[in-house]
């Protein structure tokens, strides 16, 4: 079956380079970037292994996420496939403004990220997932240093979130602590499950922390253009932030500038492609749950999902 | 006067001359604090307005030096070298695709290969702990990953320990250059690894080779260094000797002051190994393959049992390493009878050789000879992740770390973060040159006073201040449960052995796992990053307090003991104020390594300049980075100075150089 999946790939390909005529790939390796998260490797070596099955060279290389945006920029590293709008979207547009790499769509699965709680919080605080029923309990998520304010732990200062900002305009009775890393938000929930303890933290959506504890985005006021620019926006007239994130943010694909040049047909691919939220979880789930190795989650994935999903992409690039 | 006494009578008075300095320093510093009302804004912190525009200029300075003088080819030029090496390297031990597409060798030959070494190096007992390693490393189902973090380190090593020997060669020979590199060391030693990472990758271009570079630049130090004290130290008999043989320079060199350096040189051999192996983790940022990748990329999907396998097998990886280099320090070299057979003086190349084919052919018949993969490896990471659980949900643990919590935070931490930063920054400057001045002297007081208002004047003043909050409360602890650990241990040979292995293990496992238990113990607050901090400055602490016990001369206690001294009086008057400078150098090493791992506790939540160090990566903020990077060198070479000074007269003064 595998091996089936990979030759139809390559017949496809060959018969697109045969009958369109278009210039070959380099034979170069594309260098595609993984990072510390599931989704994320299962998919680059996802796409990684459709390249492969098109006749290219594949090598992957472990990045920080943060820092990947550089190295696409000097085409050290061809492509990013998960570009979050909220972790990562300051460092694509610091990125993009410097020039090196661009924009190669957008992904149907859309992101959200926002404060979020395990669902035995709400034992605690019943009226949840309203953000006043949320501010009214806030004593229950009290600890030593934060007194009787409510503790919210936010995601990295890094990832620019605001929940300072949000704290201030929404005039919420808690402290806002930021966490180091992802992984300190998982120690953070993984301590607290341990007792059922109260806790509220900063998450986000496609996740592999949705299979591991269930829970719940804290529903705010909903998100408007504008709320982070414009005070009058949002309930407070008088404040920037006061309103939840967009629940649906972007989730794109960042190219090398010479991606398009020096290998055209996955360069075509690339912009072709374009993965949905369920599709995401059950790779994270393949990983995560299932304890598979990326490439052979990778490899399963691809099997499952070669004809309806994958080919058409690469047929696209035909015409 | 002879000139011991001479000795002694200059350090008695000045040191009392510099204690009166110091009480004189910290009188007006407690003045400056208490007329903070009603002093002039610029004392209590250096104004916004006279901040000069560091980052800017640092930044044009950058980009003069990779653009304008072109560098960054030079530097591309190099790195595709090192990645021709590394792709072959990369090629045998984990089968990447490249030239010559013959590996990957099978992990069984490999071990015995290295069986085999271990047991000429250093006899039965190695070769077991060098076997058992590449066991366990197999069976674990890690064998790929180790072999991509060793096709890095295989390369980095040698180059690291080459390029040490010729500085260190040229530090000894050329006074100036020596000079000017030492400066250049200590920067390089204190510098957050935060630092390195931008450059690495903006030079040597993401992946292996910007991992094999930062693993080089951080791996370097202790070489140069090694080399150039052993040289120093070759006898002058020797030196002699070889002038009448005639021997040209070179010969000098390389036939007699080379090899009478060898221990020195080899020790540092050693300390890049371990350098080495302590960059795995840290270096996975900027695409270093292999453990460290997969160590970060377990736990952000919040496995700690599997990480805490992958932590084993890079402590066993380091404590094998170490051994057989330190046995090969030991081992002299093995001279034959004048027409010994061939095959005897090359033994043990030809039994390595041989076992070498055998697993290979063996591995062709058994493919678990070759490859254990995921489904058949002894993993137990989810068996550990249970553990870690249930150890946690136990309610006297929760009932003990959640009062420790409160208080440390309430009673100690906060409040002594808001003292700290309270205080004026002049008077602040006061205090660390009172510091400096009470323990080593004018030069190192001035230049401490120096260093903190470079610190001030780059604007970073309150995250500097948590910063070194956060080190003083973890070296403070370190120091409450190190010292008597050391003590307790070193009452008996035997538990000094394992204390000292337990001190190995704690500082080779890799220090980002110690954040997850923090977290999970205490939270995100101060006291999981103190904790953090705490594990890995109390290891130099009790392996120094041991050694320097240990160390003490047995005519002394002999002598301590015969004049009545009781165990206790022997200890507080005799050994402890022997072994104080050795402990000193504990404490020293102490503080750098929590200025070391106070940024990593950035990826706990901090508030200081980690933090900020951290929010660079995302943009490419070169010039902060840079600057940010210098505060903590700073703060750190401040207090390297100063104690190391305070060792030095201590020593001078106690006769014990």
């Amino acid at each position: 079956m595998k091996r089936f999946a990979k030759t139809s790939i390559a017949c496809v390909a060959l018969s697109i380079a045969a009958v369109t005529g278009h210039a070959a790939d380099s034979s170069d390796p594309i260098v595609i970037p993984i990072h510390n998260w599931s989704s994320q490797i299962v998919m680059s070596n996802v796409v990684g292994q459709i390249f492969e099955a098109a006749g290219n060279n594949v090598e992957y290389v472990t990045t920080d996420s943060q820092a990947v945006y550089e190295s696409v920029r000097t085409g050290d590293v061809a492509l990013e496939l998960e570009v979050w709008e909220g972790a990562f979207g300051a460092s694509f547009r610091a990125a993009l403004e410097k020039g090196g790499l661009h924009d190669a769509g957008d992904h149907d699965a859309v992101t959200r990220e926002d404060w979020w709680y395990p669902m035995w919080t709400k034992e605690a605080c019943p009226g949840l997932p309203s953000w006043e029923a949320l501010n009214a309990c806030a004593d229950k998520f009290a600890t030593a240093e934060t007194g009787d304010k409510g503790r919210y732990l936010d995601g990295p200062v890094d990832w620019l979130k605001h929940g300072q900002e949000r704290v201030a305009a929404l005039d919420m009775n808690f402290v806002v602590v930021n966490a180091g890393s992802a992984a300190a938000l998982w120690a953070e929930i993984g301590a607290a499950e341990a007792d059922k303890r109260p806790v509220v933290v900063f998450n986000w959506t496609p996740n592999f922390a949705e299979a591991v504890w269930p829970g719940e985005f804290v529903e705010f006021p909903a998100w408007e253009e504008g709320c982070d620019k414009d005070p009058a926006v949002g309930p407070n007239p008088d404040a920037l932030f006061d309103c939840g994130n967009p629940a649906e943010g972007y989730l794109k694909k960042a190219a090398w500038d010479g991606m398009k040049d020096k290998w055209p047909n996955a360069y075509c691919v690339l912009q072709n492609i374009s993965f949905t939220n369920p599709q995401i979880a059950e790779m994270a789930k393949l990983v995560d749950t299932d304890e598979l190795e990326p490439e052979e989650a990778a490899t399963e994935w691809l099997e499952a999902n070669q004809e309806a999903v994958v080919a058409p992409w690469v047929q696209a690039c035909a015409s | 006067m002879s000139a011991t006494q001479d000795l002694e009578y200059r350090t008695t008075k000045s040191s009392i001359s510099n204690a009166q300095i110091a009480l004189l320093l910290v009188i007006a510093a407690v003045v400056l604090a208490c007329l903070k009302p009603w002093l002039p804004a610029w004392l209590i912190r250096v104004p916004v307005e006279a901040i000069p525009p560091y980052e800017g200029w640092l930044d044009a300075l950058f980009n003069f030096i990779k653009d304008d003088l072109g560098l960054i080819h030079l530097t591309r030029a190099l790195s595709d070298a090192l990645e021709n090496v590394l792709d072959v390297t990369a090629n045998l031990l984990y089968g990447r695709r490249r030239w010559p597409n013959i590996g990957p060798i099978p992990w069984s030959a490999v071990a015995a290969v290295v069986a085999v070494l271990a047991y000429y190096l250093g006899g039965w007992r190695l070769a077991a702990l060098a076997a058992f390693t590449c066991i366990w490393t197999a069976s674990i189902g890690q064998w790929d990953l180790a072999m991509q973090t060793m096709s890095v380190l295989v390369v980095a090593a040698p180059i690291a320990i080459l390029t040490g020997l010729i500085f260190g060669i040229l530090a000894w020979r050329y006074r100036t250059f020596d000079k000017a590199l030492r400066p250049v060391l200590s920067v390089l030693q204190t510098l957050p690894f935060f630092t390195y990472l931008l450059p690495a990758v903006i030079f040597f271009k993401v992946g292996p080779t910007a991992g094999a570079v930062a693993t080089i630049v951080f791996a370097i130090p202790p070489m140069i260094l090694m080399t150039t004290l052993g040289l120093r130290k070759v006898p002058e008999e020797i030196i002699e000797a070889g002038k009448m043989c005639g021997s040209t320079k070179w010969q000098m060199l390389f036939r007699v002051q080379l090899p009478s350096a060898r221990t020195e040189i080899l020790v540092g051999v050693n300390q890049v190994i371990m350098l080495c192996l302590a960059m795995v983790v840290l270096t996975a940022f900027i695409g270093m393959p292999g453990l460290g990748a997969k160590l970060l990329a377990m736990m952000g999907s919040f496995k700690i049992g599997r990480s805490f396998e992958i932590g084993i097998t890079i402590v066993l990886l380091a404590i094998m390493l170490d051994r057989m280099s330190k046995a090969w320090v030991y081992k002299q070299p093995i001279h034959f009878q004048r027409g010994a057979p061939w095959w005897r003086k090359h033994q043990f190349a030809l039994l390595g050789f041989a076992l070498f084919v055998v697993f290979i052919l063996l591995s062709e018949l058994f493919p678990i000879l070759s490859e254990v993969t995921r489904k058949q490896s002894l993993s137990q990471g989810k068996e550990i992740d249970k553990a870690i659980k249930s150890f946690l949900a136990i309610d006297g643990i929760r009932a003990v770390t959640e009062w420790l919590r409160w208080f440390l935070n309430v009673w100690v931490l906060i409040p002594f973060r808001n003292a700290l930063l309270w205080i004026p920054t002049s008077a602040f400057i006061l205090v660390i040159m009172a510091f400096g001045w009470w323990l080593a002297g004018k030069r190192e007081a001035l230049i401490a006073g120096l260093f903190f208002a470079i610190i001030a004047s780059t604007g970073w003043w309150d995250r500097a201040v948590i910063t070194l909050y956060t080190v003083i409360s973890a070296v403070t602890l370190a120091t409450l449960i190190g010292i008597p650990l050391g003590i307790l241990a070193s009452r008996s040979p035997r538990w000094a052995e394992r204390t000292l292995l337990a001190c190995d293990t704690a500082q080779t496992f890799p220090s980002f796992i110690y954040l997850i238990p923090a977290i999970m113990l205490f939270g995100v607050n101060d006291v999981a990053v103190v904790f953090s901090i705490l594990i890995f400055a109390t290891v130099p602490l009790t392996r120094y307090t041991i050694e320097g016990l240990r160390t003490v001369p047995a005519e002394i206690t002999e002598a301590s003991d015969m004049s009545g001294a009781n165990k206790k009086q022997k200890l507080s008057f005799v050994q402890l104020p022997l072994a104080l400078p050795t402990m000193a150098v504990g404490f020293n090493q102490a503080i750098n390594f929590a200025f070391f791992m106070v940024i990593i506790a950035a990826f706990i939540g901090t508030q200081d300049l980690g933090q900020e160090l951290q929010r660079t990566l995302a943009g490419t903020d070169l010039g902060k980075n840079f600057v940010l990077g210098m505060d903590v060198a700073l703060m750190a070479l401040s207090f390297d100075i100063i104690v190391r000074k305070w060792t030095e007269t201590r020593k001078k003064a106690l006769g014990l150089d």
